[in-house]
């Protein structure tokens, strides 16, 4: 009866391997160029964005490493282009690849953080609220419901405002991304709470809960290990989803002026700086970190799509 | 349908109330208020005086039930930055937005419904595919992007409309329009196109869903079958009961387009409320900020309640309890 570890573990390897490159999903991804596409561009501008530090000529945040004499040159195919500034560099001497690279990276990080963070308490609250009910489900989704009752971009606006009107100025710069990531998040939550709630319901309800209660299995336990499980996809989806709203929504904060700060900007923050001269024919200045944010949000939402799709059972 | 009435028109209430707490603890708690209205000569006797005059002294509950019968007359404080009433300052401002909000929604209903039948009735034409890829780019353009491209394309190479502000006015009564002067038109144009962008995608994907599944049904087939022509079919059978879910959307959106304005007025300079808010953000001018979020919430919290009870009116199995409570969205 005594088999060696070693070969059972291969086969089960190689079987889930094969279960990815059988499945479904895996099948419908290959068919949607548009899928394979927004995924390609998202990888490449992660990890363009990642590796900023070792690709771009400067490091834009480095004031010692600008020249005031390599400002506001064009792109590099105008007739004056300079190398190796690519796109071009705004009124200080800052090469806006560079720029756009290392405000990729905050945008992309401020976003990631935001969905996890927003996921993190959405299905905490939601778990609970669908799992207890009575009080708890009661206190938790009315506080969602006036947060719904709130237009998002302004519960959004609304904290940031506060969280600087009320820092001191020197703590202000440091905490800008945490404050926007929080900002983010308080009304995405929701959306998540929500939709675990209604499948938390459903399920504690089913006898096998009943019986895992019984038997004295702990709540989290049974909320974690058996009900969870059976509400990820639309979860998946949604997190998708509002991971392009994030990136969204934390490039508006910046362009309003209620994000980052210009000396550490994010995408949304090079677009405000660069709307500055709008009217002096600096275009480049605004139009690169324009595409960069659309493209991210675009192979995002593309990818979001895709996966609503094609783990939409109605539709196969 | 009266007990569903009066629980909708209490669950409203109580959102407000919350909304107003909210309002509330901003206005008193973050920031002196005393420090933010006095001048830098004041006496300590002054601020103590005023402290009193307020009512900043009265318990918690008191200040809470005076904020709010104050704004339920309308009345939202003096403007710390300005000086003046900020009911007054918001009522000169709401007609820009309204006018932007109003028009951009046009846009979106004339634009995204006969895209979405197009994109439903001619799946695989390849006009069909265009505009469902403009639909997903539609929704991924920042608003914001959208504004600063139209600015570059028409105002700064073409040179064809204004890039900022309301151009000429007139005044009906309290109301300042800018639909009846040739240059408020041309200025109205980018913003609102820009305000428009999402709402259009929107509309249009709302549309095709419904679409597809109408032409499913049988009073589709029997129509064809029986020889009415197709584009009457189409646009009048189907597209007809295809409105209804617009008209919610639409209705409940404005108030998403009404606090999406003041990113397209940060852009475009449109001297509205969200603008206004915009500065009073910069300047910590609390009442300001507080009265707009009342009044934008009241605007969204009444359409969501006036929608919700359209739909339990139309259909009564939503007057179920159990409908109500969680499932309005999933």
């Amino acid at each position: 009866m005594e088999t060696p570890p070693a070969l059972t573990l291969t086969p089960v390897r190689k079987a889930r391997l094969s279960r990815i490159r059988e499945s479904d999903l895996w099948f419908s991804f290959r068919s949607h160029p548009s899928a394979i596409f927004a995924v390609v561009v998202l990888l490449f501008v992660t990890a363009t964005a990642v590796c900023a530090p070792f690709i771009t000529p400067q490091n834009p945040y480095d004031l010692a490493s600008l020249e005031l004499w390599n400002s506001e040159i064009p792109p590099i195919w105008a007739a004056d282009g300079q190398w190796p500034f690519l796109l071009g560099t705004d009124t200080q001497g800052r090469d806006i690849l560079s720029a756009v690279l290392y405000g990729s990276r905050i945008s992309l990080i401020i976003g990631f953080a935001s969905v996890i963070l927003a996921l993190g308490v959405g299905l905490a609250l939601g778990l609970m609220a669908g799992y207890f009910g009575g009080w708890v489900d009661n206190v938790i989704m009315r506080i969602g419901d006036v947060l719904l009752s709130m237009p998002f971009i302004l519960i959004a606006i609304l904290i940031t405002a506060i969280a600087s009107a009320s820092l001191p100025t020197g703590l202000k710069d440091v905490l800008a991304a945490p404050i926007l990531i929080f900002a983010i998040a308080v009304p995405s939550w929701v959306q998540y709470a929500r939709t675990v709630r209604a499948s938390a319901m459903v399920e504690a309800r089913k006898e096998y809960v009943q019986a895992a209660k019984l038997i004295r299995v702990k709540a989290w336990r049974i909320m974690l290990h058996h009900i969870l499980p059976n509400c990820m996809t639309p979860i998946m989806v949604a997190a998708t989803l509002n991971f392009g709203l994030a990136i969204l929504s934390e490039a508006t904060l910046s362009f309003l002026g209620v994000g980052m700060p210009s000396d550490q900007p994010s995408l949304g923050t090079l677009i405000r700086i660069g709307n500055q001269y709008l009217f002096s024919g600096l275009w480049w200045i605004v139009v690169f970190p324009s595409i960069q944010l659309c493209l991210i949000v675009l192979s995002v939402n593309m990818i979001g799509d895709w996966l609503r799709d094609a783990l939409n059972p109605k539709l196969r | 349908m009266i007990a569903f009435l009066l629980k909708r028109i209490a669950n409203a209430a109580f959102v407000m109330l919350a909304v107003a707490l909210l309002a509330f603890v901003i206005f008193r708690f973050f920031g002196d208020p005393v420090e933010m209205m006095v001048n830098e000569q004041a006496t300590l006797a002054d601020r103590v005086e005023l402290r009193e005059r307020l009512g900043l002294n009265d318990s918690f509950i008191t200040q809470y039930t005076r904020f709010v019968t104050d704004t339920v007359q309308g009345d939202f404080g003096i403007s710390y930055r300005n000086q003046q009433d900020v009911m007054v300052l918001i009522k000169e401002r709401f007609p820009a937005t309204f006018e932007l909000v109003l028009v951009a929604t046009v846009i979106s209903l004339v634009v995204g419904i006969p895209a979405g039948v197009i994109t439903a009735v001619y799946r695989e034409s390849r006009l069909a595919n265009i505009l469902q890829l403009g639909s997903i780019i539609g929704v991924s353009l920042p608003s914001f992007v959208v504004g600063i491209l139209l600015i570059l394309a028409f105002s700064v190479s073409l040179g064809w409309l204004p890039a900022f502000g309301r151009g000429e006015t007139v005044d009906i009564g309290w109301w300042s329009t800018g639909l009846l002067t040739p240059s408020g038109r041309a200025a109205l144009m980018l913003p609102a196109i820009s305000l428009s962008t999402f709402q259009v995608t929107l509309v249009m994907r709302l549309v095709r869903a419904e679409m597809l599944e109408t032409l499913r049904a049988d009073y589709i087939k029997f129509a064809r079958a029986r020889g009415v022509p197709a584009a009457r079919v189409h646009w009048r059978h189907a597209l007809r009961n295809c409105l209804m879910p617009v008209i919610t959307l639409t209705g409940m959106q404005i108030g998403n387009l009404i606090a999406f304005a003041l990113v397209t007025e940060t852009v475009f300079q449109w001297p509205g409320m969200g603008m206004l808010f915009i500065q009073a953000v910069t300047f910590v001018d609390i009442p300001v900020m507080a009265a707009y979020l009342m009044i934008v919430s009241l605007i969204f919290v009444v359409l969501n309640t006036l929608v919700d009870i359209t739909y339990a009116w139309v259909d009564p199995r939503l007057r179920d309890d159990t409908a109500s409570a969680g499932g309005s969205n999933g």
